[in-house]
């Protein structure tokens, strides 16, 4: 009887190389999808007429299954990390838009009127007043992202074994090995929770100037954490 | 100085909010912008930096178009305070006020110490400066905004309504504290409000404006009260002008009368000599214990639960011919107790002296513009 650690040797990784490959599958895109994300909310503050289309444009996106993204990617980009990456990346992007935009937006009108009084052009303005306070709710889409984003790599399992530790999940069937299901369920869950609490740390650190008792919650919207999800 | 020369702003949907505005802004003293709701004062106020661009005309400062210099140049050297003070959330006290000077390439430390000195000079706890903005009370973040205005010691201050969000005392001690802070640094001060009672306070001219950005009346205060231009500015100085004018007259030349002021242990002879029905009764050591009907009294002890109140007294010299009115009003005898800075008695008026007193001001000509705390 093998471990729960002992991982079939055809996943070419230990546990903690299945861990960290599955890290980097998973914050690569939301980091990718942040760097879209900023420019993006920018342009949407500025012009206005602009938000709408794009939110638009990003939810119909997010409404297309993993799965059918993988299968038309896997023409071009075949079957590698890239195919999982690229998808997740533009989940991440539509839920940091509209935080980002939000959180820019609650930023109050007569705090604006006084920076630019005070001599702030538009991207001193954008980089010291808006995003800092804007930074609660960027990083509550951050939180809802990251959770996500871990959850969906393991649907990679599905196009060439892309999956990290979501390839466990086939693993266990094919060898009859029910522990590795487990094992990859709790991995993964573990993993979501401690990036969770990690950004809630950055978020307490970088809000010393919140009143206690008012820190933003993660929206509820589009939150999806559960591996079993991965099927979408 | 800052002149308007027929400036004129129209928004893109066609609202004329500014129309044809003339007007002259002395230096080193505060002028305030007047009139209801949506009449352009905003507008007005953020056409001198620039946050607002005119239309037509142009806006002299110094006699230069004030479009000759860098945008940003130009509002750094203005002060900006607004209502409900538009701090930076995120940023402590101090480094809120050091803003303008650290964009000014000033260093951390001379900013922060700036900072101190400038929490000081607006009556802040200097303990409060590594809180941030939502610790404070929303008076105490005003006076932050006035510091944060003041840091980089601006020429001019532009002020836009910003007491209305406070409470009438909170409102009342920063006012004070604004005049004291004028006294003390001179500033060009360009104040908005719609609350005419502010205008007066602190003014030393104000413009009223009527819808459309239109100037109604650009006088003195006392002047205003006086003479209103029109029936808009009549309306608009409200129903009670001729009593608030009075804050404009000193009290110094009423006659005060010392023969109904009696020390409690005064001769019972003294008291039979006065004349009149009610008698001040004072302690030992001088100041006011309240009034007692002549007849009533004897020599001695005056029992002082039989003493009426004498009510609120008067400074003669400090406070207006508005106040010692007030005080007679209020006296329950129609006589007002004028007393010195320490409170000791120094005589009393009647009603009808104080307003003999009003009607000798009044055909004086208009009031001298001298403004006397009211
Ligand atoms: N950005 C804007 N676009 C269009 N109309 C505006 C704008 N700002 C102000 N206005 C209009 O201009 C008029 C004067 O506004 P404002 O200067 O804010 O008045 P006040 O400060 O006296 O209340 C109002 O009718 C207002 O609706
Ligand atoms: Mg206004």
């Amino acid at each position: 009887m093998s471990g729960f650690f002992d991982i079939p040797s055809d996943l070419q990784h230990s546990w903690t190389g299945l861990i960290g490959l599955h890290m980097r599958e998973a914050l690569l895109p939301v980091a990718a999808g942040l760097l879209l994300a900023l420019p993006l909310a920018q342009l949407c503050g500025r012009f206005r007429w602009l938000y709408p289309p794009v939110l638009g444009v990003t939810t119909v996106l997010y409404a297309i299954p993993s799965l059918a993204f993988f299968v038309v990617l896997i023409d071009y980009t075949g079957q590698t990390e890239l195919t999982v990456m690229i998808p997740l990346a533009l989940y991440s992007l539509v839920v940091l838009v509209p935080a980002i935009v939000d959180g820019v937006r609650s930023v109050p009108d007569e705090t604006l009127a006084a920076a630019t009084a005070m001599g702030f052009g538009p991207v001193r303005r954008y980089l010291q007043v808006q995003l800092p306070i804007a930074a609660p709710a960027i990083i509550a889409g951050l939180r809802v992202a990251t959770a996500s984003s871990i959850s969906l790599v393991s649907v990679g399992a599905l196009i060439g074994n892309q999956g990290a530790l979501g390839n466990l999940l086939a693993a266990a069937q094919k060898y009859d090995r029910p522990e590795l299901a487990v094992n990859a369920v709790v991995t993964m869950a573990v993993l979501a929770i401690l990036c969770d609490a990690l950004l809630v740390l950055l978020r307490i650190l970088v809000t010393p100037w919140m009143p206690r008792g008012t820190r933003p919650r993660p929206a509820a919207r589009r939150e999806e954490i559960s591996p079993e999800g991965a099927v979408r | 100085m800052i002149r308007f020369d027929s400036v004129t702003k129209r928004y893109p949907d066609g609202t004329v909010a500014v129309d044809r505005l003339s007007l002259e802004i002395p230096d080193r003293s505060i002028t305030v912008l007047v009139g209801p709701s949506g009449c352009g004062k905003t507008t007005t106020l953020r056409m001198i930096n620039r946050m607002v661009e005119p239309t037509e005309g142009t806006i002299l400062l110094d006699g230069e178009d004030s479009r000759k210099q860098p945008v940003t140049t130009l509002r750094r050297s203005m002060g900006y305070v607004i209502q409900n003070a538009g701090l930076f959330q995120h940023r402590t006290i101090v480094d809120n006020i050091a803003t303008v000077p650290r964009m000014l390439g000033w260093g951390k430390q001379r900013a922060r110490e700036r900072a101190a000195e400038l929490m000081e000079r607006v009556g802040l706890d200097t303990s409060l400066a590594k809180r941030y903005p939502y610790q404070l009370s929303g008076g105490q973040q005003q006076r932050v905004g006035v510091a944060r205005a003041l840091a980089a010691d601006p020429p001019v201050l532009l002020m836009d309504e910003p007491f209305s969000a406070v409470d009438p005392v909170v409102r009342k001690g920063l006012q004070d504290e604004l005049l004291r802070i004028q006294d003390e640094l001179g500033k060009t001060i360009v104040f908005v409000t719609h609350d005419i009672d502010e205008a007066i306070k602190l003014g030393t001219m104000v413009a009223v404006l009527r819808e459309g950005g239109r100037l109604a009346q650009y006088a003195p205060p006392a002047e205003l009260l006086s003479g209103p231009a029109d029936g808009f500015v009549e309306d608009f100085l409200g129903a009670d002008r001729g009593i608030r004018r009075l804050s404009f007259f000193p009290s110094t030349a009423l006659e005060l009368t010392t023969d109904a002021v009696v020390p409690a242990d005064a001769p019972a002879a003294r008291i039979a000599a006065v004349e009149a029905p009610y008698l001040l009764v004072t302690g030992p050591d001088g100041r006011p214990l309240g009034w007692a009907e002549r007849d009533a009294l004897t020599a001695g002890d005056v029992p002082a639960e039989r003493l009426l109140p004498y009510g609120r007294p008067f400074v003669p010299g400090t406070d207006s011919l508005r106040v010692a009115l007030d005080c007679a009003v209020l006296s329950p005898t129609g006589w007002a107790v004028a007393v010195d800075d320490d409170g000791r008695v120094t005589g009393v008026v009647s009603q009808q002296t104080i307003g003999e007193a009003i009607r000798a001001a009044h055909t004086a000509g208009r009031a001298d513009g001298e403004k006397v705390a009211g």
